[in-house]
């Protein structure tokens, strides 16, 4: 096991020491890490080693039994933790999309923005066109989730999210319902957020993506953070657990 | 077996049979659109409110659906009166029909509710959407929408068993009907008419829904495709 890498930057989120089971089940193990602004961090790992765990505690979708989470000034572990104050800051995206199936794509754009931004009809849509332009789609503004390909729905889940300015942006999975070829246009769009500065944390299988784009790698394994470091770390893993691992995913 | 038909007798009470119709209608409305909230707010109490409501909905809703409408009925209008309310037997009707169609809907309601997938509730939970602006937003279009046919065949039926609140003499079409055949003795044209009326009544309302959903449901107005 490695140290954990400190980041540069102040961290826009830092785990330290999250213990968190499901019944008998001990998913989180003790995680630790930090993410500073503006970076992209990837957590890898097999499937049940607790990645998708640990990224949904960060958005306080689960409870964690012990341990601290702090997220853009958030103390999510904290029982008072102001819900909406943290959903304002932090976006996600999930792997099954999540699209409301009734509504357009315009106006799953605009619910948040009108409904808690409190933005009116004619600015929730000039923003819609904005972040739609911003993932290529804005052809796409009129029609119905269902009309669209999986590549395109998750455009569109990702527009959803940046519609409200989020300062992070968590990505669970979200291209493994998706062909070679949509994962493709997904992960481009992801590149360009990166890009501009975004600060990512995401969840995936994609170790190409994750050496290209990310500027920290987590490993993860049986619930604990096993290694982490840059996405040089895939080329020199320094346990054997993540060359196996690595053996297996490339 | 020689019936003469005479349908002539009938001719001069058809103001009366229009009326009659008419009140049916409006009966059936009121009692619809009363119905419907009462029985969305009970869906989800149901689903998601304080025990003491889940207790409370699932008590009312099988009471209601295994004791017969008329006795209810009955017990509405002379409920109402033994507390000193003096209301009409119209208001009774509606009162007694939305009571009753009120259960229905909310266990129709509340499979639309359960359609609701988990993850939606997650997204809207995510974009900061309130308890109410997601039920209001994610939830109920999408449940409605999904359990609209099984709605309309409710409310269709409501305005069929709104025949039963002549029996507190509630002046809608059955009543007419009732008075008519005791006035020209010719009851069994009557009673031929009036289930045609009631027919015709019951086209009305199907397609006084159907108009309605196309209205409210844009994607399937739009796509043609059950959600």
């Amino acid at each position: 096991m490695s140290s954990t890498l400190s980041s540069p930057l102040s961290p826009v989120v830092s785990l330290s020491n999250v213990h968190k089971s499901f019944g008998a089940l001990k998913v989180l193990d003790g995680v630790s890490f930090d993410v500073g602004v503006g970076e992209v961090a990837a957590i890898i790992g097999q499937s049940g080693s607790g990645k998708s765990t640990a990224l949904r505690c960060i958005n306080a979708l689960e409870t964690i039994q012990q341990g601290t989470i702090q997220v853009c000034g958030h103390a999510i572990h904290d029982p008072a933790l102001d819900r909406r104050a943290l959903r304002r800051d932090v976006g996600i995206v999930f792997q099954s999309y999540n699209l409301f199936p009734h509504l357009t794509v315009e106006q799953n754009i605009m619910l948040a923005p009108t409904c808690v931004k409190a933005l009116s009809k004619g600015e929730a849509r000039d923003l819609a066109r904005e972040v739609l332009s911003h993932v290529g789609l804005e052809a796409k503004a009129d029609q119905y989730p269902e009309q669209l390909s999986g590549g395109q729905q998750q455009r569109v889940a990702i527009a959803r999210s940046l519609a409200m300015r989020p300062k992070l942006m968590l990505f669970d999975e979200v291209t493994s319902a998706l062909d070679p070829q949509l994962t493709g246009e997904v992960l481009k769009v992801m590149e360009t957020l990166a890009r501009e500065g975004m600060t990512m944390i995401l969840v995936t299988h994609e170790m190409a993506f994750a050496r290209k784009v990310a500027s920290k790698v987590v490993y993860m394994h049986q619930g604990r953070v096993w290694e982490t470091g840059t996405g040089a770390m895939l080329d020199d893993p320094q346990t054997p657990e993540l060359r196996a691992f690595i053996g297996n995913g490339l | 077996m020689s019936y003469q038909f005479d349908f002539a007798a009938l001719l001069p009470y058809w103001p009366e049979f229009a009326m009659g119709m008419w009140l049916t209608l409006q009966l059936s409305a009121v009692a619809t659109v009363l119905g419907f909230v009462v029985g969305t707010l009970c869906a989800i109490g149901r689903a998601d409110g304080p025990p003491a409501v889940k207790w409370a909905v699932a008590a009312y809703v099988e009471i209601i659906r295994n004791t017969p409408l008329l006795v209810q009925i009955f017990l509405v209008y002379f409920g109402i009166a033994t507390l000193g309310v003096h209301v009409s037997a119209n208001m009774a009707a509606v009162a007694a029909l939305v009571v009753n169609v009120g259960a229905y809907t909310s266990e129709i309601v509340r499979a639309g509710l359960e359609s609701v997938h988990k993850a939606q509730l997650e997204a809207a939970d995510c974009l900061g959407l309130s308890r109410a602006q997601t039920y209001w937003h994610v939830i109920l279009r999408p449940a409605v929408e999904r359990v609209y046919p099984a709605l309309t065949s409710q409310y269709v039926l409501l305005m069929l068993a709104s025949s039963i609140t002549s029996q507190i003499s509630a002046e809608e079409l059955t009543a007419v009907a009732n008075r008519v055949q005791s006035d020209t003795f010719r009851s069994f044209e009557t009673y031929i008419v009036v289930g045609l009326l009631y027919l015709l009544l019951s086209f009305v309302v199907r397609v006084a829904f159907w108009l309605f959903g196309m209205g409210v449901f844009a994607r399937r107005r739009k796509l043609g495709t059950a959600l």
